[in-house]
């Protein structure tokens, strides 16, 4: 994963949002119909996706369905498909790690091919992806869903073999990952001292991610008996704790109501594994904290073989480099036969599981709708969605758009600044289901 | 949700518990609703003794759903967090309560019959 190579590609995961509406849905169905199966449209095109992730998966489904004699490839090394949204009930001991580990190829169609190898280039000029091996992939239309590269390596001192001893935890590392940042996290409200949380300056997968573990700890503390002897806080990358105004506030109230202490402008920047020291960089210079437990999740970027390729936003992002689509259509600024889903996308918002859900929609009408010789319609919102856990039973189900407006799913009926079980009910039990029938092209 | 639709419904729901059991569980409630509906028309009346004994039946389907949901999500009632959580438990305790009394009735008028009232 580490900045450099496809080998770290994670694709988007943390799904949230829909799932919940099924659960609570009974009311909403009756004023929906059934749906109707989409007439195949013809074609001899040659399709590309990059990434086997949520998105990559999810839309190659779809396009199987839609499509009558396309040549779908999909292309990913990786045999391991996993259920990020999972990793914050694994990282607070609620699912073992088989709750997020399923095999990429299971969830794929067939009359779809598989490449399962990283790809080494893509060349949107000669419209061409070539694999690690040298296997060269020509296409029509190509799909970048290749999720984004966890930047371990940013952190000073920081490796990944430190996860699970002194302290240290990192559950966006994958699934193993977060079952030894549930051990770590364990020891740590068992026998009390500093714990570090936060969040990196980069753009991130699941923003409320950060928050959720630190809540979480709060809460074990809380139900173990060693609430006093813990402290707990947070490190925010700006002066602010969400992106959204009203979620921010929300969260410092009740941030300020258990206790924990948030701190602002504070970027995670190197890990001294054997002082127990963190640093990070302020606006004031660099600051260390002794720490008993920290919680690292590093900065974020595309994949290096998307950064090399061109198809990356020249004017912003720069050291991150997402793709450079139209924000509503998702379609490629400079190469028109060229989409977008999931983390890898540049617009403003969500990278998040729930967002790659309602990506799928969009560019499934825009790629069979130009394939059919009719208009698109579909535009993305910018949706994102958060079930941000609060303690171990309730969440507060966020949801919102481009323009930061709450769009909650159940307008007068699960309120989105409100703890909830309804809301924990949904991601308990929902996400994972609606999740999994995203991945099959049926949510 | 974006489309919140019968057939996405029953695509998260057999994610939720596998096809094969979803299914089942479709089939089991089918299957008394209907065994149900052919004691009242066999028999041509509703049985109060029977009624009786499915109503007094109801708050241990009541109970036992909602410790079901509870148990399978790794909460208790002290979550509960505003009205619509109490709606919620309602609804499930309300389920739990009609489907354990409708089972009740009718495995009393099978395994009775129609002249045991």
């Amino acid at each position: 994963m580490i900045g450099g190579t496809m080998t770290g590609i994670n694709d988007v995961a943390a799904t949230r949002r829909g799932f919940i509406g099924l659960a609570a849905g009974g009311a909403a169905l009756a004023a929906s119909g059934g749906v109707v199966q989409a007439q195949r449209v013809q074609t001899s095109a040659r399709i590309a996706i990059v990434g086997a992730g949520a998105g990559g998966t999810a839309i190659a489904n779809r396009l199987a369905n839609r499509l009558e004699g396309a040549v779908i490839t999909i292309i990913d090394g990786r045999q391991q498909h996993w259920y990020q949204p999972g990793f914050t009930l694994i990282a607070a001991g609620l699912k073992p790690s088989s709750y997020a580990i399923s095999n990429t190829f299971e969830w794929l169609p067939e009359g779809v091919e598989w490449v399962p190898e990283h790809a080494a280039e893509i060349d949107p000029e000669a419209n061409r992806v070539t694999t690690l091996s040298g296997r060269q992939v020509p296409y029509d239309y190509l799909i970048v869903a290749s999720g984004l590269s966890l930047d371990w390596d940013a952190i000073e001192g920081f490796s990944l073999d430190m996860v699970g001893q002194n302290g240290v935890s990192a559950h966006y590392a994958g699934p193993e990952y977060a079952e030894l940042s549930w051990r770590e996290l364990d020891r740590f409200v068992e026998r009390g001292g500093i714990g570090l949380f936060g969040r990196p300056a980069t753009e991130m997968k699941c923003a409320g991610a950060p928050l959720k573990i630190a809540f979480l700890a709060d809460d074990i503390a809380r139900r173990r008996g060693t609430r006093d002897a813990v402290q707990v806080i947070y490190n925010a990358h700006s002066p602010s704790l969400f992106g959204l105004p009203i979620v921010h506030h929300k969260v410092r109230q009740l941030f300020d109501e258990r206790g924990i202490e948030a701190r602002y402008s504070h970027v995670l920047k190197a890990v001294d594994h054997r002082r127990k020291v963190a640093t990070y960089a302020t606006p004031d210079g660099d600051v260390e904290t002794a720490y008993d437990f920290i919680n690292v999740i590093p900065p974020q970027r595309a994949p290096q073989v998307v950064r090399d390729s061109g198809l990356s936003w020249g004017d912003r992002w720069l050291d991150q480099g997402w793709i450079e689509v139209d924000r509503e259509t998702l379609r490629h600024l400079r190469y028109a036969n060229v989409f977008g889903v999931g983390d890898i996308i540049g617009v403003p918002k969500g990278k998040t599981a729930a967002s790659a859900k309602f990506h799928q929609p969009v560019v499934e009408d825009h790629l069979v709708s130009e394939i059919a010789g009719r208009e698109a319609v579909a535009r993305f919102s910018g949706y994102t969605s958060c079930p941000l856990v609060t303690r171990v039973g309730r969440a507060m189900l966020i949801e919102f758009d481009y323009n930061d407006n709450l769009v909650p799913s159940f307008p007068g009926i699960i309120a989105p600044l409100e703890e909830l079980w309804i809301s924990w009910l949904l991601k308990e039990v929902a996400l994972k289901p609606t999740y999994n029938a995203m991945l099959r092209g049926l949510a | 949700m974006q489309d919140l639709t019968l057939t996405t419904l029953i695509a998260v729901f057999e994610e939720m518990f596998g096809p094969v059991v979803f299914w089942a569980m479709v089939v089991v409630a089918v299957a008394i609703t209907l065994l149900y509906v052919y004691v009242l028309i066999r028999d041509r009346a509703m049985s109060m003794r029977k009624f009786l004994l499915a109503q007094l039946s109801m708050p241990v389907g009541a109970v036992a759903s909602v410790w079901f949901v509870l148990t399978f999500t790794n909460s208790s009632l002290s979550d509960m967090g505003g009205p619509i959580d109490w709606l919620m438990v309602l609804g499930i305790g309300t389920v739990g309560a009609v489907g354990f009394a409708i089972l009740i009735y009718v495995a009393q008028s099978l395994i009775r019959g129609p002249q045991a009232d």
